[in-house]
């Protein structure tokens, strides 16, 4: 029984059949595009606003991505939902831009210790030390490095002394591990950082792009999340494909027990996905407080649920099918504001279209291809 | 009898165990408030406060316990369900023609059915949430769980549901302010239950401790209810799906319906523990059934032990008693004690000297409590994931099973006879 | 087609693929009342996944399934056993956390106690307990049946292959079935107390329950079963007598190599 030969008119009635609330699903998704086409049409939509959505959503999706990426090949590999990993993306976030902070301020009057502690208390403000691409372009840089660096030691740190100990135990327990991480590192930051949110950039510089009928702003920050996430999802893509130990991660996120009875040495294949995981995820913290503007303790948290969102969608383990995934729940979450009566209604939309993900179809939108 | 046995006497009987804890926490905070200095009134209002978060605590936990201890359904959204009570007694309870401007108009319907209400809107929403959910695997239902739990904090929050009109009626969840609900569980047993005059503390800690009070009966009936299900064909039945659903459904049962039932009367007492705790403060806003919450419980299950009901109360209690009223306390207890009223401005102040530092960690007591409580976690979940009592077993049936042995011959049941040391484990016959 | 023959389970035409692969290709067989009936084939052969399509652990792609007059193809798990066709496992599948009595205690139909609002409240459930005491009862007796009364409050966890084995048997014996698919209820028992199972199995039998068994120990079915059906890459290639089974030789040639 080959597939092709059933056609796209037998599928929809066996689905309609089957599974009556997936095809209630599939109209409203249609429906919605129609109803996106025809007001862009006669201009009840404006081209502008649409495009700025997809603007905020590509580059939500991109963080998402870039962190999703992380979590979901440790889900794969070591087989349970890393709920800590929201906190790794705060720290990360806070290691960076204290490193920016110290950087940008050496030269002003600011101390050294407001510095590092990013301005805790209200002691040091970013529109006086005028933190932006343009203006420091190094100490972002540099930042962006340290995040990295030192979310994939706080990773591997947390592998060795929390997750190594409990490699066969089930995934439940894992789970709950993860959360007193989680708690245990989140405040932690609110010990030393304190608890308010403070602004990180000031005086970003942007373009205006005219759209139709409108514009659509783009900051200079927001291209150089996009840059910097294209760049790191491609270098990823280049270890996946081109080096032994890509293969051999990408063998292990399919297949761990395969893998290891081939010979594949899992414990470095769990640290090489530690630390390159661990690197995007704290470079996405990093990038995203410099797109938003601001930094807080709960910056992680708050997007873990979405992340999860997009793991799912992209289906556990797949790499791509992550990066997918979070550009589709970014998507999902901005260009909804369009149908939504009001903006707090996003994160819901969001989180329902993971749930209905996960009662469709838990093998992810992308599955049936090979991982990654 | 030696130590050993005398520490295991009181394991074995649930009631000394529990009373016994409450009874040393309460000892531990009056005599840390006395010998420090605090004033009666002081003193009595922590100990009300110790019992409050103990008792709200423990009903939250043994709700939990029959989700995941019994049935083996991995709930992380339960402040979602605890809101749906909540917020649905004070949508119906409060007055529908209000006199403070700017109040949400309510049903203005009695607080018992208020609450019966509310207990059937959160079994509704568990029901819901049940039907497609429950036949995914532990981690999966955890996520969907979360996710409806913020579906519900969002959606109460949102402007849209703020105060809205439904056939002619006007009503709503407050939006981000919330919902001021003054006719709640502890107004109505303040009422009920006047608080006496002429006692050396003041009549908001007695009202307080009375209230106190009456949540330690709804304690005990929580418990009495689920010890009754736990210890049914009921319980059984849940207990087997726990372990290994397609087993259960092979003999014969309908595994969906054993769950969606465990889950919908979960979540009921979930909502009753939501208006019993926070509605009874006189308001509920969504900021208060954030995830935290739901960890914050989960932890305390942890501790106790899943599956033992008398775990979960002493799980709750001792959460509640050690990790987190017990740091606020023994901040406030040594500011007092010590003098000590700077507040260093951020850790680098704080670095200055050991006075700088000690005041810095009291004003972040409330961080400290809960990096102290991850690393609890995380010990656990290394060295002792049954927690405290969750290697007990207790019987899953309706009549006492254990040390029974039948007479040489006889068919009657003995449920007196002393068993005899004929339980050999493993080895085949011959 | 014979008249006399009381046929309590009829199988007719089963199918089912798994993605490019037929596991069972067209099966038809029927099972007698008051039977033991050995259902025998090489590894691969679509024993056990002809057992999952007829107890509704999956779905057959196409065929029939009669139970007693009643059709149960499709069915859910649960209700084939209520049907009165109960299944065991190849690998047993004992409550390990549970005790031998509590396993025992799950298994009886029409429990009143299953009911929620039953175990709970008071006035009822003085029921729920009348009946635990006799479920108990039964209990007890099923462990004398098999001699395992000393296992009672042991977990079954701790208990060892062949016991868990028993422990399956006579939890299923429990529901008060009429028919049960044993899949190989043997594998890992030593051969003292396989004789006495086989005993017991011929015991009931005589009681009037039928019993359909997956094994690959040839000796045992040969020596106990009075029908024997052959399966082969899932269609039914012989079925008959043991001493029809053993001249056959399309079934010595499919068994080229094993266990014949």
């Amino acid at each position: 029984m080959s597939q092709s030969s059933v056609s796209v008119f037998d599928r929809g009635t066996r689905l309609l059949r089957e599974q009556p609330g997936a095809a209630v699903l599939w109209l409203i998704a249609v429906w919605l595009l129609l109803d996106l086409v025809l007001g862009l049409a006669s201009g009840r939509i404006a081209v502008s606003r649409v495009a700025t959505y997809t603007w905020d959503g590509i580059t939500l999706g991109l963080v998402l991505g870039l962190a999703g990426v992380g979590l979901s090949m440790t889900y794969s590999i070591l087989n349970f939902a890393n709920f800590a990993h929201g906190d790794y993306i705060t720290a990360g976030a806070f290691s960076g831009w204290s490193t920016t902070y110290l950087l940008s301020g050496l030269g002003s009057n600011a101390s050294i210790g407001s510095l590092i502690l990013v301005g805790a208390g209200g002691t040091v403000f970013a529109g006086d030390l005028g933190i932006n691409v343009a203006a420091q372009p190094l100490a972002i840089i540099l930042g962006l490095v340290v995040a990295a660096v030192v979310t994939v030691l706080l990773s591997l740190g947390m592998d060795r002394v929390v997750f190594k100990p409990l490699r066969n135990e089930e995934g439940i327990t894992l789970l709950i591990a993860s959360i007193g991480i989680a708690l245990t590192v989140r405040y932690l930051i609110v010990f030393v950082f304190q608890q308010s949110t403070r602004g990180v950039t000031a005086n970003v510089p942007g373009w205006k792009v005219h759209i139709v009928d409108g514009v659509l702003n783009v900051s200079y920050h927001e291209a150089t999340l996009f840059i910097v996430s294209v760049a790191l999802m491609l270098g990823v893509h280049f270890v996946l494909q081109s080096t032994k130990l890509g293969k051999a991660m990408r063998a292990m996120a399919d297949n761990k027990d395969l893998a290891q009875v081939t010979g594949i040495p899992t414990e470095r294949v769990v640290r090489a996905t530690w630390i390159i995981g661990g690197a995007l995820t704290g470079a996405s913290g990093y990038l995203i407080a410099l797109e938003r503007g601001t930094l807080g303790y709960n910056l992680g948290w708050l997007l873990l649920l979405l992340i999860f969102a997009a793991v799912i969608l992209g289906g556990i383990g797949s790499i791509y099918g992550a990066i997918g995934g979070g550009l589709v729940i970014g998507l999902a979450s901005k260009v909804s504001l369009i149908w939504l009566p009001e903006a707090s209604f996003a994160r819901p939309a969001a989180f329902l279209i993971m749930i209905l993900i996960l009662i469709y179809k838990p093998s992810g939108l992308f599955s049936g291809r090979s991982t990654a | 009898m030696t130590a050993r046995e005398t520490l295991e006497g009181i394991f074995d009987n649930d009631l000394k165990l529990v009373v016994g804890f409450m009874a040393t926490l309460w000892v531990v905070y009056f005599v840390l408030g006395a010998v420090l200095g605090y004033d009666v009134n002081g003193i009595a209002n922590a100990l009300r406060g110790l019992t409050f978060w103990a008792a709200v605590y423990a009903l939250c936990v043994l709700a939990l316990n029959l989700h995941w201890g019994y049935a083996g359904l991995f709930n992380i959204g339960v402040a979602g369900f605890m809101a749906v009570g909540a917020y649905t007694m004070a949508i119906a309870v409060n007055p529908v023609n209000p006199t403070s401007s700017g109040a949400i108009p309510g049903f203005g319907l009695p607080l018992p059915v208020g609450i019966v209400i509310g207990m059937i809107a959160a079994a509704i929403v568990g029901l819901i949430a049940a039907l497609p959910a429950l036949r995914l695997r532990a981690d999966y239902l955890a996520i969907v769980t979360i996710g409806i739990s913020e579906i519900i904090r969002l959606s109460f929050k949102s402007v849209t549901l703020k105060e809205f009109t439904v056939l002619g009626k006007t009503f709503g969840t407050g939006g981000g302010s919330g919902l001021v609900i003054d006719n709640n569980p502890a107004s109505f047993i303040n009422d009920f239950l006047p608080a006496p005059s002429g006692l050396p503390v003041t009549q908001s800690v007695i009202e307080g401790w009375i209230y106190a009070i009456a949540l330690l009966g709804f304690v005990a009936l929580f418990y009495w209810t689920l010890a009754r299900v736990g210890n049914s064909p009921f319980g059984r039945v849940l207990r087997a799906i726990r372990e290994d659903e397609d087993a259960a459904s092979s003999l014969g049962k309908n595994t969906p319906r054993f769950k969606v039932k465990a889950f919908m009367l979960g979540c009921a007492l979930m909502g009753l523990a939501g208006m019993l705790w926070q509605a009874s403060q006189g308001f509920v806003n969504p900021g208060t059934f954030k995830p935290e919450l739901t960890f914050y419980i989960w932890i305390a299950l942890i501790i106790g032990g899943a599956g033992s009901n008398t775990g979960s109360v002493l799980g709750g209690l001792l959460f509640a008693g050690v990790l987190f009223q017990g740091p606020l306390y023994v901040k406030n207890v040594v500011e007092k004690a010590l003098n000590i009223s700077g507040n260093p401005e951020s850790l680098i102040a704080a670095l200055q000297g050991p006075i700088e530092f000690l005041a810095y960690t009291l004003n972040n007591m409330g961080a400290i409590r809960f990096i102290f409580t991850g690393v609890v976690l995380i010990w656990l979940m290394q060295n002792r994931p049954e927690g405290l009592l969750g290697h007990r077993k207790e019987p899953a049936a309706a009549i006492p099973i254990l040390g029974t042995q039948r007479e040489q011959g006889a068919d009657a049941v003995q449920a007196d006879s002393i068993p005899d040391d004929a339980g050999s484990s493993g080895g085949d016959e011959q | 087609m014979s008249e006399d023959r009381d046929v309590v389970l009829d199988v007719h035409g089963l199918e089912k693929h798994f993605g490019g692969i037929t596991a069972v290709d067209g099966a038809s067989f029927d099972v007698e009342r008051g039977t033991l009936t050995g259902l025998i084939g090489p590894n691969g052969a679509g024993k056990s996944t002809t057992f999952h399509l007829i107890t509704g652990i999956h779905t057959p792609d196409a065929g029939h399934v009669t139970f007693d007059g009643h059709d149960i193809t499709g069915m859910e798990p649960h209700q084939v056993a209520n049907e009165g066709l109960v299944r065991t496992f190849q690998i047993a599948r004992e409550l390990s956390e549970m005790t031998v009595l509590e396993n025992l205690m799950l298994a009886p139909k029409g429990q009143e106690g299953e009911k929620l609002w039953k175990a709970i409240t008071p006035g009822v459930r003085s029921q729920v307990v009348e009946q635990e005491e006799d479920v108990l009862d039964r209990a007890w007796d099923t462990l004398e049946f098999f001699e395992i009364e000393h296992l009672a409050e042991e977990e079954a966890g701790n208990l060892s292959g062949g016991q868990r084995k028993l422990l399956e048997l006579a939890r299923a014996l429990m529901t008060d079935p009429d028919m049960m698919l044993l899949d190989e209820p043997f594998a890992g028992v030593n051969p003292t107390l396989e004789n006495r199972l086989i005993d017991h199995l011929h015991d009931l039998r005589e009681d009037g329950y039928t019993f359909l068994i997956v094994e690959h120990d040839m000796d045992v079915i040969m020596n106990n079963c009075e029908r024997v059906i052959v399966m082969h890459q899932g269609d039914i290639l012989a079925d008959g007598t043991p001493q029809d089974i053993k001249n056959d030789d399309r079934v010595i040639e499919a068994y080229l190599g094993g266990e014949v």
